[in-house]
């Protein structure tokens, strides 16, 4: 019912919240962290209330909203939709806004966790990947990668805005829309499926790009020309495998620096 | 490479290293993309896109949470890129190098974010007075001014990197007689196995994962069995 009364956020306000809100992480500090930057991106909103820019409501407004917040960055526009709305409606008082952000945070950067970086990212770059593995050129890969995680980005964020604006103070209930609850579930197969999938194609087309001679060898091999690929991601699972038990011990761009730095020292000295 | 051509790169690098979290995080910054872009710059969109493609492998694992202090792979992306397109003598030993050039580079970025981060608290802590006042410019301008940092810190990093790195990868390379077969073998089964086991981690739980990759992984060697 609430919905339905609700005014369209004007057109020149929100593409202005928009692109602020591109750069909520500009200042990102330990102290605030997203603060200022979700101050910055709700502020074109708060010139609407009494007074205007030189009004004591937006002052008020605008100092509260550079408190100290939390979230995802992309799902922080739910946040500066949402607390735009609350801040004009006039409706909560003062404290209880305050008490609104702090709720706000935790679910934000959560879901936005699981579902951008845990589930797009690798998804997308996943996607990449294999398009290179396919033969690909540079253009097309870039285009394709760029392309498909940005219609998600700047979708996310549009989304935000719009669902924060509209729900208000009620916009925790949106959160449970099915894309964000189940969307990084989906993902994460996906993920699996395609890493699988990718792997051993983008291994190959990089070994391709090279004379090699162990391939001359294994050309003579039941498994064909790319037996090299098949023994070396019987390496790679290996490495990988001890990767993942010494999850959350060790990290694995540290080991492979490790490696790399071995193998310099050794085309060097010998 | 001239200073002209390094400067070049360290622009790209600064607006790259932006994009990694203060503007607009759009991911022209991920491996596959910045490397590309420095290869473009440097003659060769190919080679800027195999050094990608090896670097993006291994950023994977890198979540790029709020917090957390991780390698900074924009900037080094650029580095690696830039190194690798700018060889002289035998490509994948140049490879080898451009690849430890830029996962030295991240090393070195992640750090320089946290400095940042840390400056940025300080210019807010001292901003506090204004910002309880609700002033608009002081807001803005604590914006701007991470902007700023932020594309300065990318600028100095990429420009350091290539001006120590460029002429130590040339002495290395001269002086390398590895072989060439057993280092990109090498350094693909490093990269795929950060880029699997990353995958893995981030997903194994969710239900019927790891069938999917098993699934997936079938297909994939069965595609290269009858290629």
């Amino acid at each position: 019912m609430e919905n339905q009364t609700v005014r369209p956020l004007p057109l020149l306000t929100a593409s202005r919240m928009f692109i602020r809100m591109l750069a909520v992480q500009a200042s990102w500090n330990y102290e605030t962290m997203l603060g200022t930057g979700i101050g910055f991106s709700v502020e074109p909103a708060l010139r609407a209330l009494p007074g205007g820019r030189s009004g004591r409501p937006y002052h008020e407004a605008l100092a509260r909203e550079t408190h100290y917040f939390n979230a995802h960055p992309y799902l922080a526009a739910v946040a500066v939709g949402a607390l735009a709305r609350v801040e004009l409606d006039e409706s909560l008082p003062p404290a209880q806004i305050e008490r609104f952000r702090i709720a706000l945070c935790g679910p934000l950067g959560s879901v936005g966790d699981r579902l951008v970086w845990a589930g797009w990212l690798p998804f997308t770059v996943l996607v990449a990947l294999l398009a290179y593995g396919l033969g690909a050129g540079p253009v097309l890969v870039v285009t394709l990668f760029l392309v498909l995680y940005n219609a998600g980005h700047f979708g996310l964020r549009a989304w935000g805005l719009h669902t924060g604006w509209t729900h208000g103070k009620r916009v925790a209930g949106s959160l449970a829309t099915p894309f964000l609850r189940r969307g990084p579930e989906y993902l994460a197969r996906a993920v699996m499926g395609l890493c699988g999938l990718a792997l051993p194609l983008a291994a190959a087309r990089i070994l391709g790009r090279s004379p090699m001679p162990i391939a001359g060898e294994a050309r003579r091999t039941v498994l064909g020309p790319h037996a090299l690929v098949f023994f070396l991601l019987a390496m790679a699972a290996l490495l990988g495998l001890a990767l993942v038990k010494l999850h959350g011990r060790v990290d694995g761009w540290r080991v492979a620096l490790l490696i790399v730095v071995l193998l310099a020292l050794h085309s060097v000295a010998s | 490479m001239t200073i002209t051509t390094i400067l070049l790169f360290a622009l790209l690098g600064a607006v790259l290293g932006l994009d990694v979290v203060s503007f607009p995080q759009a991911m022209l910054s991920r491996p596959i993309v910045a490397s590309t872009l420095a290869g473009t710059l440097g003659g060769s969109a190919s080679d800027g896109l195999l050094a990608g493609v090896f670097l993006e492998m291994m950023a994977l694992e890198t979540l790029p949470v709020g917090a957390s202090r991780y390698p900074e792979w924009g900037t080094a992306s650029v580095v690696g890129g830039a190194l690798y397109v700018s060889r002289k003598g035998d490509a994948t030993s140049a490879l080898l190098f451009a690849m430890l050039g830029a996962m030295i580079t991240a090393w070195v970025g992640g750090w320089s974010m946290y400095a940042l981060r840390r400056l940025n608290g300080r210019w807010t802590k001292r901003a506090l007075p204004a910002l309880e006042a609700g002033d608009a410019s002081v807001v803005t301008w604590l914006q701007m001014r991470g902007i700023g940092a932020d594309l300065l810190r990318g600028f100095v990093l990429t420009a350091l990197a290539l001006a120590l790195l460029v002429p130590l990868t040339a002495i290395a390379i001269a002086n390398g007689s590895g072989d060439s077969a057993t280092i990109r073998a090498v350094l693909v089964a490093v990269a795929a196995s950060i880029a699997g086991s990353a995958a893995w981690k981030l997903s194994h739980g969710s239900r019927h994962g790891p069938w999917f990759f098993v699934g997936g992984l079938a297909i994939g060697c069965a595609m290269l069995l009858h290629a």
